[in-house]
C-alpha cells in the first residue's frame, strides 16, 4: 500500500515539473515586458537592466524558470503587478472557493446522474430510457456558460429567487453548481446507464429473482452496489473535468475562485499572477486527484492485492 | 465398425449434395455481391441503422451548407460587422427573426455567417491533433519501451492542464486569432488522440500478421502506418468526431472569455459575451448563439455516438 502511494507521488513529480516549465515558458513567449510597464518613463536602459536583475528578470527562459522553481518550492510566486499583492496569498485565498464549486458541483451532477442512468437502465428501451439518453446528450453538448446564462436569466432576473453571482450565503452557490454538475451529470448518466445494464445481465441477479427477491430489492441491494464501482472509478477525472469547468463558471456568475482570478489577471496582462495561478491550479487539482485515486486503493482490494507485498 | 447400411451412405449423399448446393448457390448468387462489400459499405450499412446518427449526418450537411451559402449571400462588411444604431435592440419580429444586437446588427444573420467559424476552428484542429497525436500515440504503442514512457509522460503534462487554463496560456503566449485558436485547440486535444491511438494499437501489435511484415523486412514506418494503423482506426475514427465536438465547445469558451476570434467577427462564442451585458433586457441576444453551439456539438456528439455502434457492432447493447 505504501509502495502504491509513494510510486504515484514520484510519477507525479516530472508531471509537475513538465507542467510548470510549459506553462512558464508559454505565458514568458506573451507580449508585454513587465518591467518596461513598471519602469519611470524616464528611466536609462542600464537602470532597466538593473531593474531586471533586481527582479530576477535577466537571462535566458531556462535561467529564469530554474530561479522562478526554486522561488516557487519556498512558497514564493512573486507580486502581482494588479492587485500589489503577493501570487500564493491571493491563490491560497481563493483556491478553497473554487473547490466549494468543484465538490458542490459534483454533488449535483451525482444527485441527477445516478438516479437517471439507473431509470434509463431498469427500463431499458422505454421512453424513460430514451428521454434520459437525449437529455444526458444534451448535457454534453450544451456549452456550460451558455446554460449559466440561461439559468440566470430565469432564476435569477425573471423570477428572483436565487442570486445572479457573487459568493453570499449558500443559496449564491446553488445556480453555479447546477450549471457545473448539469455538465459533469451528461457523461455520468451514460457511464450508470451503461454499468447498470451489464449488471442486470449477470448470473447473480438471476439467481437473487429466483430465490424470490423482489424486483426494488434486487436493483436496490445487488445490483446498485456493483453498478456504482465504474462511477466511483471515474470520480477523478470527474473531479479534474470540475475544477477544469470551474473556471467558466465563475466567469459567468462572478464567483470569486482562482478561475476569475486568472481570467482577470490575463485581461490586466498581469502574467505573474496569472503564471502562478495556472501552475499552482494544475498542482492542487492533480493532488487533489492524486488523493482520490489513493483513497480508492484503501477501498478497493484489487488494488491493494497488487501492492501488497 | 464403419458398415455403413445403405440408408446411412444415402443420408449422408443428401448431406453432401445439399452442402454442394448451397455452396453453389453462394458462389453463383451472392459472391459477387460479397466482393462488393467494403469496409465502408460495411459501416455505412450500420451507422444507416441508427435513426439519431442519421439526424445528425443530415443536420451536420445542412449546417455545411448554410455556413457556405452564407459566405456567398452576405457581404462581411456591410451585414456583418456594420454598425446601424438606429435599429438596436429590436427584439425578434419577421424582419429580424432573431432580433439585432447592441449595435443594430441582425442576429440572424451573423449567427448563420458565424458557422463557418465554428465548423473551421472544429476541423482544423482536430486534424490538427488526430495527426499528432495519432502518431505519437502509434510510434508509443509501437515502440514501447522509453519511447513509449516519454511520449506518455510528455502527453500527461498536457493533459494535466485543464484545457481552458492550457488554452488561455496559448492564446496569451501566441496573440489572438484565428490560425492560433486552430493550433491552440488542437494541441489541447493531441493526448487525448495519442492515448486513443496507443491503446488500440497494443493489442494489435502483437498479433502474428505484423510479425510477418517484420521478418520480410518491411520498414517500421511502413508496418506501423501500412498495417498497424489500419487496424487500429475505429475507435481514432470516433475520437474524432467527439473531438470536433470537445473543439467546438473548447474554442467558444474561449472566445466567450475573449481569446478566441477577435471582434467583431461574429464567432457564436464572442457574440454570446457580446450580449451577455444586455441579459436583464435582451435575452435573445445570449439564447441564439447557444443554440447554435449546442445544435453543432450536438450532432458531432451524434454522430460519435453512431460510428461508434457502427464501426463496432459488438458494444451495442
Amino acid at each position: 500500500m505504501f509502495r502504491y502511494i509513494i510510486k504515484r507521488i514520484l510519477m507525479m513529480i516530472p508531471v509537475l515539473l513538465g507542467v510548470s516549465f510549459v506553462v512558464y515558458y508559454l505565458m514568458d513567449l506573451a507580449p508585454g515586458d513587465i518591467i518596461a510597464q513598471m519602469a519611470p518613463q524616464d528611466a536609462t536602459p542600464e537602470q532597466i537592466e538593473m531593474m531586471r536583475e533586481e527582479l530576477g528578470m535577466n537571462g535566458s527562459v531556462f535561467e529564469r524558470y530554474f530561479r522562478y522553481l526554486g522561488k516557487l518550492v519556498q512558497g514564493d510566486l512573486g507580486t502581482s503587478l494588479s492587485q500589489k499583492r503577493p501570487v500564493m496569498e491571493l491563490f491560497l485565498e481563493r483556491f478553497p472557493v473554487t473547490v466549494e464549486l468543484a465538490f458542490g458541483s459534483i454533488l449535483v451532477a451525482i444527485l441527477i446522474s445516478v438516479p437517471l442512468g439507473i431509470a434509463a437502465a431498469t427500463h431499458h428501451r422505454t421512453w424513460l430510457d430514451g428521454t434520459s439518453m437525449v437529455t444526458a446528450m444534451l448535457g454534453v453538448s450544451m456549452p456550460s456558460f451558455w446554460l449559466g446564462l440561461l439559468l440566470i436569466m430565469l432564476f435569477a432576473l425573471k423570477l428572483g429567487w436565487l442570486p445572479s453571482g457573487g459568493r453570499e450565503g449558500f443559496a449564491a452557490l446553488i445556480l453555479p453548481a447546477l450549471t457545473l454538475g448539469a455538465n459533469q451529470a451528461g457523461s455520468l448518466t451514460r457511464i450508470t446507464r451503461s454499468s447498470m445494464l451489464d449488471v442486470i445481465r449477470q448470473d447473480y441477479l438471476r439467481t437473487a429473482r429466483a430465490k424470490g427477491v423482489s424486483e426494488k430489492q434486487v436493483i436496490r441491494k445487488h445490483a446498485l452496489k456493483n453498478a456504482l464501482i465504474p462511477i466511483i472509478t471515474v470520480f477523478g477525472s470527474t473531479l479534474g473535468g470540475a475544477f477544469g469547468g470551474a473556471i467558466m463558471i465563475e466567469t459567468v456568475f462572478s464567483w470569486p475562485g482562482v478561475g476569475r482570478l486568472t481570467v482577470r489577471a490575463i485581461n490586466d496582462r498581469d502574467m505573474t499572477l496569472a503564471t502562478g495561478c495556472i501552475i499552482m491550479f494544475t498542482m492542487f487539482m492533480t493532488l487533489t486527484i492524486l488523493l482520490v485515486d489513493i483513497a480508492y486503493a484503501f477501498v478497493d482490494p484489487r488494488i491493494k492485492a497488487r501492492y501488497s507485498k | 465398425m464403419l458398415l455403413l447400411t445403405r440408408a446411412s451412405k444415402r443420408a449422408i449423399r443428401s448431406e453432401v449434395n445439399a452442402v454442394e448446393t448451397v455452396k453453389r448457390k453462394f458462389t453463383a448468387a451472392e459472391l459477387q455481391q460479397y466482393k462488393k462489400r467494403s469496409m465502408f459499405g460495411e459501416v455505412w450499412r450500420n451507422y444507416k441503422k441508427s435513426p439519431s446518427a442519421m439526424i445528425g449526418l443530415v443536420v451536420l450537411v445542412i449546417i455545411i451548407v448554410v455556413a457556405i451559402v452564407a459566405q456567398f449571400i452576405y457581404d462581411y462588411d456591410t451585414d456583418i460587422v456594420q454598425q446601424n444604431i438606429k435599429e438596436r435592440f429590436q427584439t425578434p419580429s419577421a424582419e429580424h427573426p432573431f432580433g439585432t444586437d447592441q449595435y443594430g446588427r441582425d442576429v440572424l444573420t451573423r449567427v448563420l455567417y458565424g458557422a463557418k467559424y465554428s465548423l473551421a476552428v472544429g476541423i482544423v484542429s482536430v486534424a490538427i491533433s488526430c495527426v499528432l497525436g495519432s502518431s505519437l500515440g502509434l510510434i508509443a504503442g509501437y515502440y514501447g519501451g522509453f519511447t513509449e514512457n516519454l511520449i506518455l509522460r510528455v502527453c500527461e503534462v498536457f493533459a494535466g492542464i485543464p484545457s481552458v487554463l492550457l488554452g488561455i496560456a496559448i492564446m496569451s503566449a501566441f496573440g489572438q486569432s484565428i490560425v492560433v485558436l486552430m493550433f491552440a485547440i488542437g494541441l489541447v486535444y493531441v493526448p487525448m488522440f495519442a492515448r486513443t491511438a496507443r491503446a488500440a494499437v497494443l493489442p494489435v501489435r502483437d498479433q502474428e500478421y505484423i510479425e510477418a511484415a517484420r521478418v520480410s523486412g518491411v520498414g517500421d514506418l511502413k508496418i506501423i502506418f501500412g498495417h498497424v494503423l489500419p487496424n487500429a482506426m475505429s475507435p481514432i475514427i470516433v475520437q474524432v468526431t467527439m473531438g470536433v465536438a470537445n473543439g467546438i465547445l473548447t474554442a467558444s469558451s474561449l472566445s466567450f472569455l475573449g481569446l478566441g476570434v477577435p471582434v467583431p467577427a461574429p464567432e457564436w462564442g464572442a457574440m454570446l459575451s457580446g450580449g451577455r451585458e444586455f441579459i436583464r433586457d435582451y435575452g435573445y441576444l445570449t439564447l441564439f448563439p447557444g443554440l447554435a453551439i449546442m445544435i453543432t456539438v450536438l450532432v458531432f456528439n451524434l454522430m460519435g455516438d453512431g460510428l461508434r455502434d457502427a464501426l463496432d457492432p459488438k458494444l451495442k447493447q
